[in-house]
């Protein structure tokens, strides 16, 4: 429709335009005036949505100009349409920000065909950790993470969002555990698994840390469920250990030692590492678009490290957040690492898996 | 017990409550009157102000805003012959004749009577309800939810019209369009190929906005007069007011099943309008009226869909899972507020949720008495010539259809979406029926999955279902003890007998196509991510085969023959243009959009329409379409939204709003 050289043209006029913008914001990373948005790939009102909400009054204080942020949400494939959309337009002038879930990494790790965008483009700032709690009917008769193998007898059935979300780690911690267990797909949320669970439907089910406190502990006060693990958390050094939290729930490399006696190791235990860091520890990170300048970085890095240290932080984040570290600069990038980068050999062990236990097709 | 009742009225008759909830209400009022702006648009909106605001006061702005919108919604329903929201489709089907006989103000009147008598019963209900709701709700497992959406399912039954094949046919070309994207079982892709649009399904506002609006839309502007037939409003509200009177039963046990449906989380209250639509055909003697302006057609879904919001709540309270639409709305806002829903609130936090229940009864007294007031003034509309309402129409749904998913492909769904809409209701094909098949194909396909996962087959056998199954048994029953001569849609006694066939067979053997196409898809699918669709298609190309073959072979006495091209209200018109004509002005627009992009196309667009075809002066288009952009503008700078951008905008950087 339109000839080739004019294109071209167009877009080397675009090219100087984003040079311009680039430049000048170079000089001084101030906001006085502007509107930054932040892009959720996600719904208004869920999980995402929520945290980004909640940062962003702050954020806003934080920044040198005090400029306006804005909540986007650009939801659909599964969080991959917003990711791509900022992979493909966002300008580096600090104007415009992603934040992502565990639902954005675990495509990128898994290879999903609808994925175009490379968590290795993005500069992290912030990464906000949280955590999953693992528990089965009271019915069961296994009282404690000890007698976990025992669970090996019973018909264990589990409501699933599908094979490829979050739900990838409880489904792969059993079958690391040589438990046997009949996911049952189709459920709109985790929300509707625990339904599930108190209609006596499945019998076991998982929960992040803030849906665990609120709506399952109170199955476990009345005796109707019982806490086995909680996944875990990492520490400074890249391990994983008990999750603060729930101090009392093992973690899961901890019950795996219990169930087969050894640490665990070997290319499964890669792909746990990876992908667990990706939906807990990393599960919400924000970036920064490819080739924004470092004093943006830098400047942004601060605000969050203002924002985190707040001494009020802690009280304010808790009902959002949970008790989890929120973590910005050198640590945030640890944990980028460790969440977007699986060894290509834990990657295909994952594929495989999927491929053979769930029929899904990459 | 007693002292959480009162801590909670007083909560509810607090100043600043009532404040905050009056101007949720206006909101909901102003978002609700415009075709397909439901309460995503509403929540995108007061979303900047939600945050930090105190929790209760934030509360009853949501509170008001959610209870009003499926009452406002009926405005355009009966108005313009769109649905409002996806709330009130079933009232378009009698609300829209009643309109265009010259009776807007009546069927509004009714309309908002049985809204308010919906939304208080569902209250008081739930006052008591709440309480034990808990055990009930968990009583309904999978397998009663499956055969929920089979007693839905089972009203196609009603809504069929005059070929019982031909009303199959649509509603499984609804299950067919409701199950493209990932498979409940599997996550498998059916029917996507590989677009990833596809890959998410189409979104039930698209194909609300496309099986109903846009054909009335395009059928209207090719009239170019007024909706009401004499630009006069006819009878009053109070007459309506009295049909509900008159009608008290119909309304009292459309409300009940209003609250039940809302109250299982998992079944869509998408669906509860349709299931009251089909009762109220199914228990009347007289169904000749049916489809051509009988008021009991707007009582009915305005009763259920009211009580709904209701019953609505109890799952959203109890465990966080939305009943309906708008209560995903609700519990977004009511996280983001920081309040989660939970168990603790029918216990420490009982007398939150009594001020929330009763909140909703006084938002909807307020919302059905504000409407009441304006409807008069809105019901006015109908006597403007239809050449200036249509493309600001066009352009309300654009831009509604756009919001859900916020991409120019929404645009392109609504066109495809549109074009079957069209030739459904100039052959005649039960567009309701589709939209059941349509509504409820997730949802049965879900939980049947689910229900044999969970107890084999034997799930058939649970009480719950049985108890059900005979539900449905009386439902078809009743459907069919009188020979099903209820025209639904604009079908007339004097079935067309147009003797050229040829169109109604092409677009036959295209559905037939169609089917082809999902058998062929279902066999490429694992069997768990085919079966259900692969079992629709085989039987649904029996039936879509039947009507066909009539087709085909030429039967112009069989009442699988309907074409609106030979019966509807332009026949004999002076100075009719063809439909393909109007067609082609939409089509253009959005290809308009997708070349340059939503603001430059909607000027061209609606500047050459008012010019063309409304005859305006360049001083009154100049204004009508400042005032258009400006408010698009504004609105979009609020909910921090991208219009949708064209292949220009790809080339060039443009500054907001326009790139």
């Amino acid at each position: 429709m339109f000839p080739k050289t004019f294109k071209k043209f167009s877009m080397m006029l675009a090219g100087i335009a984003g040079a311009a913008t680039i430049a000048g914001a170079a000089h001084a990373a101030d906001f006085s005036g502007e509107r930054v948005e932040w892009i959720v790939p996600f719904k208004e009102g869920g999980g995402s949505d929520r945290w980004a909400r909640f940062y962003a009054p702050l954020l806003s204080e934080a920044l040198p100009g005090k400029p306006v942020v804005v909540v986007k949400n650009v939801p659909g494939g599964g969080s991959t349409k917003g990711a791509n959309q900022f992979a493909a337009r966002a300008k580096p002038n600090g104007l415009q920000i992603l934040g992502t879930s565990g639902s954005t990494q675990f495509p990128f790790l898994l290879g999903d065909k609808r994925v175009n965008y490379d968590y290795k483009d993005w500069n992290v700032v912030l990464a906000s950790a949280t955590g999953g709690v693992f528990y089965v009917s009271s019915e069961l008769g296994v009282k404690s993470a000890k007698d976990i193998a025992k669970l090996r007898q019973y018909d264990l059935k589990y409501g699933s969002q599908g094979a490829t979300s979050l739900d990838l780690i409880p489904l792969l911690s059993l079958k690391m555990l040589d438990i046997d267990v009949q996911a049952v797909f189709g459920m709109k949320g985790r929300g509707s698994g625990r339904l599930a669970f108190e209609r006596g439907e499945v019998n076991v089910d998982y929960q992040t840390s803030t849906g665990y406190l609120k709506k399952s502990l109170p199955l476990v006060k009345e005796g109707k469920a019982i806490p086995l693990m909680a996944w875990g958390a990492l520490d400074d050094d890249g391990n994983i250990v008990r999750d603060p939290t729930f101090p009392d729930l093992p973690s899961f490399p901890e019950v795996y030692e219990m169930v087969h006696g050894k640490k665990p190791s070997g290319e499964a235990w890669d792909a746990w590492k990876a992908f667990f860091t990706a939906g807990f520890p990393g599960q919400k990170m924000v970036f920064l678009p490819k080739g924004t300048p470092q004093d943006i970085i830098d400047t942004y890095t601060k605000a969050f490290q203002k924002v985190i240290s707040a001494p009020d932080f802690a009280k304010k984040a808790e009902l959002t957040l949970g008790t989890y570290p929120q973590s910005t600069g050198k640590s945030a990038q640890k944990v980028k690492a460790m969440a977007t980068s699986a060894p290509k050999a834990a990657q295909d062990y994952v594929r495989d898996w999927l491929t053979k236990a769930y029929n899904v097709r990459f | 017990m007693l002292d959480v009742l009162l801590t909670a009225l007083a909560n509810v008759a607090s100043g600043e409550h009532l404040l905050f909830l009056f101007s949720g209400v206006l909101l909901g009022l102003a978002v609700g009157i415009f075709p397909g702006l439901g309460g995503i648009v509403g929540l995108s909106l007061c979303l900047p102000f939600l945050y930090g605001m105190d929790p209760i006061s934030a509360l009853a702005m949501l509170i008001g805003l959610v209870a009003v919108i499926p009452t406002s919604d009926t405005f355009t329903s009966v108005l313009m012959g769109i649905p409002g929201s996806s709330a009130s489709q079933a009232t378009v089907l009698d609300g829209f004749p009643l309109a265009k006989q010259g009776h807007a103000a009546r069927a509004l009147g009714a309309a908002f009577t049985a809204s308010l008598f919906g939304g208080l019963f569902g209250a008081v209900v739930l006052t008591g309800f709440v309480l034990i709701a808990r055990p009930v709700i968990l009583a309904f497992g999978s397998a009663e939810l499956f055969m929920l959406a089979i007693l839905g399912l089972s009203m196609v039954g009603v809504l069929a019209g005059h070929s019982l094949s031909k009303g199959l046919a649509a509603c499984g070309l609804g299950l067919l369009l409701g199950s493209i994207g990932g498979a409940p079982a599997t996550g498998e892709f059916r029917m996507s190929m590989d677009v990833p649009y596809l890959m998410d399904g189409i979104k039930l506002v698209i194909v609300g906005l496309g099986i109903f609006a846009i054909p009335e839309i395009l059928d209207l502007a090719r009239q170019n007069r007024a909706i009401s037939k004499d630009a006069s409003l006819g009878s009053g509200w109070l007459d309506g007011a009295k049909d509900m009177f008159r009608h008290k039963w119909l309304c009292f046990r459309c409300a009940i099943a209003g609250c039940i449906v809302g109250a299982l989380p998992g079944l869509g209250g998408s669906v509860v309008d349709w299931i009251a639509y089909g009762h109220a055909v199914q228990t009347s003697k007289d169904k000749s009226k049916f489809g051509k302006g009988d008021i009991r057609g707007v009582l009915a879904p305005e009763s259920a869909n009211n009580a709904k919001e209701g019953g609505g709540l109890i799952p959203t309270l109890l465990f966080g899972i939305p009943g309906s639409g708008s209560m995903a709305v609700f519990i977004g806002g009511m996280i983001l507020i920081g309040m989660e829903p939970g168990p603790s609130l029918v216990g420490s936090d009982l007398d939150i949720t009594y001020t929330i229940i009763w909140s909703l009864a006084l938002a909807n007294v307020l919302g059905a008495g504000l409407c009441l007031f304006l409807s008069p003034t809105v019901a006015r509309l109908t006597t403007i010539p239809y050449a200036y309402l249509a493309p600001f129409m066009i352009t309300v749904i654009c831009f509604a259809a756009f919001q859900a998913t916020r991409d120019l492909d929404d645009l392109l769904a609504l066109l495809g979406v549109s074009l079957l809409g069209i030739a459904m209701k100039r052959f005649g094909w039960p567009r309701p029926a589709f939209l059941i098949g349509f509504v409820l194909a997730g949802t049965a396909e879900t939980y049947l999955y689910q229900a044999v996962q969970f107890y084999e087959w034997s799930f058939l056998t649970r009480p719950g279902v049985i108890i059900i199954g005979v539900l449905i048994a009386i439902s078809v029953w009743f459907s069919i003890r009188k020979k099903p001569e209820n025209p639904v849609e604009e079908e007339d006694e004097k079935i067309s007998h147009a003797t050229n066939l040829k169109p109604q067979a092409i677009f036959a053997g295209f559905v037939v196509l169609l089917f082809a196409f999902g058998l062929i898809d279902a066999s490429n699918q694992s069997f768990l991510g085919g079966i259900f669709t692969g079992g629709v298609c085989a039987v649904m190309l029996v039936f879509s085969g039947i009507v066909f073959y009539k087709l085909a072979i030429g039967k112009v006495d069989d009442p699988v023959n309907y074409d609106h091209e030979h019966v509807g209200e332009h026949v004999g018109m002076e100075d009719v243009q063809s439909m393909g004509h109007y067609l082609a002005w939409f089509v253009g627009f959005i290809a308009g959009i997708a070349m340059i992009g939503f603001l430059p196309a909607l000027t061209i667009f609606m500047g050459a329409y008012l010019r063309t075809k409304a005859k305006a002066s360049w001083l009154r288009v100049i204004v009508l379409l400042a005032c258009t952009l400006g408010g698009l503008t504004a609105l979009a700078h609020i909910m921090i939204l991208d219009f949708p951008r064209g292949y220009l905008q790809e080339l060039i950087e443009l500054p907001w709003p326009i790139g």
